[in-house]
């Protein structure tokens, strides 16, 4: 008999009840785990994940494509480990499945949509294939500094770099900081990917790599203080990069612009426009950043902020995470994620889905026009709808 | 691909049939300790009429199909123990109808409770259903279908009690309609003033059909709930005690728990009282009633009410999450119980044996009893916990579980969401001419034995 897999939590997966808990937000509303959500079998749910790693380490069951896919289609989103009701245990969910994709990576046996994520990412630099010299592109047309000596680095990462969406997302952000009299600069075509969803695919190696290059870099310019723009970036500066030796601090650029806003209220007004915000997992779930981004909202004059059912730590992933913005492991239809969020974002009423994350913006976009919303529901991010709303 | 597969998949869809080795594995188990049994697919039918073509994919096939909601009845009744199709029923998840002046919900097979619960805080807040400690994702139709208790079971007795009206799919693949519901539109109640045909169905555990819609009670949700625990160490004065409490008719709920740890439990009864009102005076005349009703044992000195302060906001969450917890407290993510329905009379002797069995079989315990009908009965919980990495632990609560239902089942109780072999004990027991006519409903409403089967089957 093969010998068990090890994982460096394996002595804890057995402690899974699968009650279902991790399933739901705190009221119970809807299904919130949006891989089970979508697939509807429970072994697309955290229980029967973890029930299913239990058995492949045990070797009760082997690797499959279908084991790689459920474990594949979890999207990270932390609302199992919020919601799980056992203390300790709860807190090492996500690790688990992580370290199981990891040990799919060693064997070699990963889908395709996610081996062809990691070759893109190892030869190129970036998921998009495109040249590195191509980084600095999203900000021409605004008028942004290299960074030298500013207080901040502007760090926008690869969707904010080559994502269309993404780009204009940077530059609403960059516009504003500026216009707001932030110090900051931008590394352009010097940037490197932060890794963040090459360590929650599984690829430890490559991540370690990718984030010792963004240190190196850091360190060599003199940088202190990050502002991101894409939460994931977030997620791997505060979590990984200290273990690494970065030696920085990261803010979400809705953590900056919210104190600057307020300073600067009187100088915002919009006419009547009623917004929704959806809750970014790893600006929320993971960080804990709510409020900032309601701040911005709320000291624009003439803005109207209600809230979706599902909110704050009871968020509803956009399907975004985990990487499956780029490997789209949980697949189109009425049921996928972002479908589900915009269906709930438009019962609020809302006119605008103000959004914080290029990925979530990306992944609205998309199901707004799944769901034939174009002309009654927009997206846009914080920064955009802050900027709109500055009197010249 | 064989034909059965290839049937399924142009019935419910490719996404949603599964016999791949991940479902198969998944579905031949609960969380309980009772050894798996794999089925040959899994389905999720979204529409009665799914349900209904794969019953007669079943039937035309003599194959088994086993409903199943969550799974959570740990007595491994959604095992497909002779194999065949396991339907995951959580698909069918719309609230179809909601009857506010008649206080009744029309839901799917596969809403649940949780769901349930959501739903009528955001659309009548002023209805309630009866809410199982169970995890919110159990089904209202699995409850329904093992004879389930909730928050209200004290009041207005088993959740089944509360049905008003079901659909079934027969074996046959025949949609049947139970209760008013089959005379016209509405869903009052199950039966009477007809024959009430639900008893062909409910605590047959899916042995007879399976339920696609199911109508079910509302009851006022007061604005105001509490809770108060009376304590005592005299466990013959238990009896006594929810005699008394029962007589005020104050109680929503009465529940009894006792547990070696933490120590400051040890060797006490905790009779936890809920009730409600609108209004403060109501909540303080009930407190009141319910004070006096045992203020005897106050005055000597036999027992008396604790602080509950630091507690309220665990003892008044439903469902109760820290039921769940008990499975992690040997930090081995399992729990079983036995649970027979029995007279309140015997909760010390129960109570002894449940002792007994704990001390004997080296297993951590936690035992608890909810108050049925004002008091006629009693669900008498006897908890073992276990470490699933140990499986000569999960053994060792497997055979505990048996000897307990063996007594309880002795001294005149009867078994609650029973596993096969306490079934199968129940069914010894159980006079010749009430078998036989168990016989001939299951005989009758399922002639290829295609309905769960292994359940409710007469030897």
């Amino acid at each position: 008999m093969e010998a068990t897999r090890k994982l460096e939590h394996g002595d804890l997966v057995h402690r899974c009840f699968r009650c279902g808990y991790c399933k739901f937000p705190s009221e119970y509303v809807d299904f919130n785990c949006p891989s089970y959500r979508a697939a509807r079998f429970d072994t697309f749910s955290p229980g029967g994940r973890m029930w299913l790693v239990r058995a492949w380490m045990n070797r009760e069951l082997e690797t499959s494509p279908h084991f790689a896919e459920i474990l594949y289609s979890c999207l990270a989103c932390g609302n199992c480990t919020e919601h799980c009701v056992y203390p300790r245990f709860k807190d090492y969910l996500t690790d688990i499945f992580e370290e199981a994709k990891a040990q799919l990576v060693d064997e070699g046996l990963i889908p395709p949509p996610v081996r062809d994520y990691f070759k893109a990412v190892s030869v190129n630099g970036n998921p998009y294939r495109l040249p590195q010299e191509d980084r600095g592109k999203w900000v021409e047309g605004v008028d942004v500094e290299a960074f030298s000596d500013q207080e901040y680095l502007f760090y926008v990462g690869c969707v904010g770099s080559y994502d269309e969406l993404g780009g204009r997302m940077a530059r609403s952000v960059a516009g504003l900081l500026s216009r707001l009299g932030v110090s900051f600069g931008i590394l352009g075509a010097e940037e490197t990917c932060d890794g963040n969803e090459v360590k929650i695919l599984g690829e430890v190696g490559l991540f370690d790599e990718l984030a010792k290059r963004t240190i190196e870099t850091f360190s060599k310019k003199g940088v202190r203080k990050v502002i991101t723009l894409d939460p994931h970036a977030l997620n791997a500066f505060r979590k990984d990069y200290g273990r690494l030796g970065g030696r920085f601090e990261a803010f979400h650029y809705t953590e900056v612009l919210a104190g600057l806003v307020r300073e600067q209220a009187s100088a915002f007004s919009a006419k009547g426009l009623k917004v929704t915000y959806h809750d970014p997992c790893y600006l929320g779930r993971h960080h804990h950043v709510f409020e900032p981004p309601r701040d911005v909202i709320r000291n624009i004059s003439g803005m109207e902020l209600v809230e979706m059912r599902r909110n704050r730590l009871d968020a509803f992933c956009c399907g975004g995470g985990g990487g499956n913005f780029f490997t789209d492991m949980i697949g189109p239809g009425e049921d996928s994620p972002a479908r589900v969020r915009i269906r709930e974002a438009f019962e609020t009423g809302a006119e605008v889905v103000a959004v914080a994350c290029p990925q979530c913006a990306k992944m609205l976009t998309d199901a707004v026009k799944a769901e034939g919303l174009e002309d009654r529901l927009g997206i846009k991010d914080v920064a955009e709808i802050a900027a709109e709303a500055m009197q010249a | 691909m064989t034909d059965i597969l290839q049937s399924l998949i142009e019935t419910v869809g490719e996404k949603a049939v599964s016999n791949r080795a991940e479902e198969l594995w998944f579905y031949a188990r609960d969380p309980g300790v009772l050894e798996p049994h794999t089925p040959a697919y899994v389905v999720a039918p979204k529409t009665t009429e799914e349900v209904q073509k794969v019953v007669e994919i079943a039937n035309r096939e003599r194959i088994p199909v086993v409903p199943a909601g969550n799974g959570m009845s740990l007595t491994g009744l959604v095992r497909p123990l002779k194999g065949g199709i396991v339907m995951d029923m959580k698909r069918m998840n719309r609230i179809l109808e909601l009857n506010e002046r008649a206080r009744y919900v029309v839901v799917e097979g596969g809403v649940s409770q949780g769901q349930l619960k959501a739903y009528l805080e955001e659309h009548c807040p002023h209805l309630r259903h009866s809410i199982p400690d169970a995890p919110p994702a159990t089904t209202v139709a699995a409850n329904v279908a093992i004879h389930g208790q909730g928050r209200l079971t004290q009041q207005y007795g088993f959740n089944s009690d509360m049905v008003t009206g079901l659909e079934v799919v027969l074996a046959n693949g025949k949609i049947c309609r139970i209760g008013s519901c089959s005379m016209g539109p509405y869903w009052f109640s199950k039966g009477p003033a007809l024959p009430d045909l639900s008893g062909l169905f409910l605590g047959w555990l899916g042995s007879t059909g399976i339920f696609t819609k199911v109508g079910l009670r509302l009851f006022p949700n007061k604005r105001i709930r509490d809770v108060e625990i009376f304590v005592t160490d005299r466990i013959e004065l238990v009896e006594d005690i929810i005699y008394r409490l029962t007589h005020t008719e104050m109680a929503e709920d009465i529940s009894i728990w006792f547990q070696p740890k933490p120590l400051m439990f040890k060797d006490n009864y905790h009779i936890n009282v809920y009730f409600t009102g609108d209004t403060e005076e109501e909540i303080e005349f009930k407190r009141k009633m319910i004070w006096d009703a045992l203020q005897v044992y106050i005055d000597s000195k036999d027992g008396g009410f604790m602080g509950v302060q630091p507690m309220k906001p665990m003892l008044l969450e439903q469902p109760q999450r820290s039921v769940a917890a008990f499975a992690d407290v040997p930090k081995g993510g399992g729990f079983e119980y036995s649970g027979p329905i029995a007279p309140i009379e015997k909760f010390p002797e129960y109570t002894e044996k449940l002792l007994e069995l704990a001390g004997k079989y080296d297993l951590l315990y936690a035992g608890a009893a909810r108050i049925i009908s004002g008091g006629h009965a009693m669900m008498y919980g006897i908890s073992f916990a276990f470490n699933r990495a140990d499986p000569e632990m999960m053994a060792r609560v497997k055979e505990a579980l048996d000897e307990a239902t063996e007594y309880a089942l002795g001294l005149g109780g009867i078994p609650w969401k029973p596993n096969v072999t306490e079934q199968q004990i129940a069914m010894r027991m159980m006079d010749p001419n009430t078998l036989d006519l168990l016989r001939m409903v299951k005989d009758n409403l399922d002639p290829n034995g295609i309905m769960n089967p292994g359940n409710w089957e007469v030897g």
